[in-house]
């Protein structure tokens, strides 16, 4: 269901419109940042830190495939956020960040993963609510 | 005019004796690794080597002959061998790998039940066999049977798979050189196989290799042996031909 949410908000995209985001929350239940916070920095759950760096003095290795989560709160909106995390196709075809609660197009996922998406919506919201409370600025 | 200029310029001040700027997973490890890889006494895949000077003279199955009856010692027939590999097999009529073509010699003229993938044997013959190479550039077979292995193997490097949706392209050719958490991403150049990796504490080959980054994007690796492998490994030594051998290799 919010696949299709996902596809909209592409499809809109590549039309040139603009508003890349999904501005209503996927769950009824408020995102919690420390939950979230837990997520991000999960080497088997969030994977965040394999790619990102960001605030995070506790984890040793980061990646430095992708941007500096410091300040993203200031950066985007939740919205914005939501969709990245969703579905960063939507934003950009050949993003590597993978996509966090879309099934589509998938192929050859291992038997332990089929069908299931990376994050439920629950935590996607959570990560979203942490991602939100990161408006510190870069340094 | 100017542009071939520029580009004479650029090549020539790219280093020394490389014409190209490709890298192996070498020259992405520490000097700790690497000098465990050089130093023979220190390089855990010469014990595989050691194994397979005996396993070489054995004679095995039916025909009570061994690799040596026919083949004589591996430093002649064998030289060049495994950088030339995978190769079309005319009766079995299929593309095999020097895994592949070790077993074949077991079952057809050894007349012996073939090696199961991983074992320590096999590892052992192949990596003999490798060392064959070593210092030698990659040279690919020539046959045109192997073309469509090759194209078979570029489309599945191209394909993101997995939950994760991402394909060997995307790590090893745009992200190569960038990390992964700790891991510095290699450029996939299968020069080294079978290696020793000290996440593995012991010999494995470019299919085990192959089906950990499988794993890794939460994808289903094809069994052992499967065709996706030979023609992933065609494809992949055709994109590194001209780069040394370095059999046996140390990991990370
Ligand atoms: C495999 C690598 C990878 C992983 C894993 C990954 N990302 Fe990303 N992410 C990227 C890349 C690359 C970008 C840059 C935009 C693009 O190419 O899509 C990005 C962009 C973003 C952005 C937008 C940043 C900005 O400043 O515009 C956010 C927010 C983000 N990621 C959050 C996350 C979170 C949270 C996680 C974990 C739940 C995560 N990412 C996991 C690779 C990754
Ligand atoms: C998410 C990124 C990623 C993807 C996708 C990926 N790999 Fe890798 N690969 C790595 C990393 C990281 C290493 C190095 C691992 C280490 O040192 O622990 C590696 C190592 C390798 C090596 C070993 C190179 C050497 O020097 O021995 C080969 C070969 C390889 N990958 C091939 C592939 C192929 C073929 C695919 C697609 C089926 C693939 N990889 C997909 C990240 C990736
Ligand atoms: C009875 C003779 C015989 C024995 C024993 C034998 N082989 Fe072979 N081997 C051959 C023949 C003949 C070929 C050529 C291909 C064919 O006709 O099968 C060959 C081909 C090969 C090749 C490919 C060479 C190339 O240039 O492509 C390798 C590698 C090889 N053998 C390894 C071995 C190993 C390792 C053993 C011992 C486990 C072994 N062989 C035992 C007869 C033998």
């Amino acid at each position: 269901m919010w696949g299709k949410v996902a596809l909209a908000a592409a499809v809109l995209t590549a039309s040139g419109a603009v508003a890349q985001g999904l501005p209503d929350p996927l769950t009824d239940t408020p995102g919690d940042p420390t939950r979230g916070r837990a997520v991000v920095v999960d080497r088997q759950l969030g994977l965040c830190l394999l790619c990102h760096t960001g605030p995070f003095p506790e984890v040793p290795f980061h990646g430095d495939l992708a941007p500096d989560l410091t300040g993203v709160g200031t950066r985007l909106s939740p919205a914005e956020m939501r969709l990245r995390l969703v579905d960063s196709r939507a934003v950009n075809a050949e993003s590597i960040m993978p996509p966090y609660h879309s099934l589509d197009g998938l192929t050859r996922v291992a038997a332990l993963w089929e069908g299931k998406t990376i994050l439920d919506a629950q935590q996607v919201e959570d990560v979203v609510a942490f991602l939100t409370t990161l408006t510190e600025e870069p340094e | 005019m100017t542009k071939v200029c520029t580009t004479a310029l650029v090549i020539l001040m790219a280093g020394p004796a490389q014409s190209d700027d490709r890298r192996s997973g070498f020259e992405f490890m520490g000097p700790t690794t690497q000098s465990m890889q050089t130093d023979d006494m220190a390089n855990p895949g010469m014990l595989a080597v050691l194994a397979g000077e005996r396993l070489w003279n054995e004679p095995a199955g039916l025909s009570e002959q061994s690799c040596q009856t026919c083949h004589g010692d591996p430093e002649g027939e064998m030289r060049g061998v495994a950088a030339r590999y995978p190769a079309f097999d005319e009766v079995a009529g299929t593309a095999v790998d020097i895994s592949g073509r070790v077993n074949l010699c077991r079952t057809r003229h050894q007349r012996a039940d073939p090696l199961p993938h991983e074992n320590a044997d096999l590892l052992a013959l192949v990596t003999l066999i490798g060392l064959q190479s070593r210092g030698l550039p990659i040279q690919p077979d020539p046959d045109p049977r192997l073309t469509e292995w090759r194209a078979r193997g570029e489309a599945y490097y191209e394909t993101r798979v997995g939950q994760l949706n991402l394909s060997c392209a995307q790590c090893h050719d745009e992200n190569a050189g960038g990390h992964l958490g700790g891991a510095p991403i290699p450029e996939a150049h299968p020069t080294g196989y079978p290696i020793y990796r000290l996440e593995w504490q012991a010999m494995g080959s470019l299919q085990r290799r192959l089906r950990g980054c499988f794993t890794g994007v939460r994808s289903e690796p094809w069994p052992y042996g499967s065709d996706g492998y030979i023609a992933l490994e065609a494809y992949l030594m055709q994109r590194a031909a001209g780069m040394t051998m370095e059999t046996p290799a140390v990991r990370p």
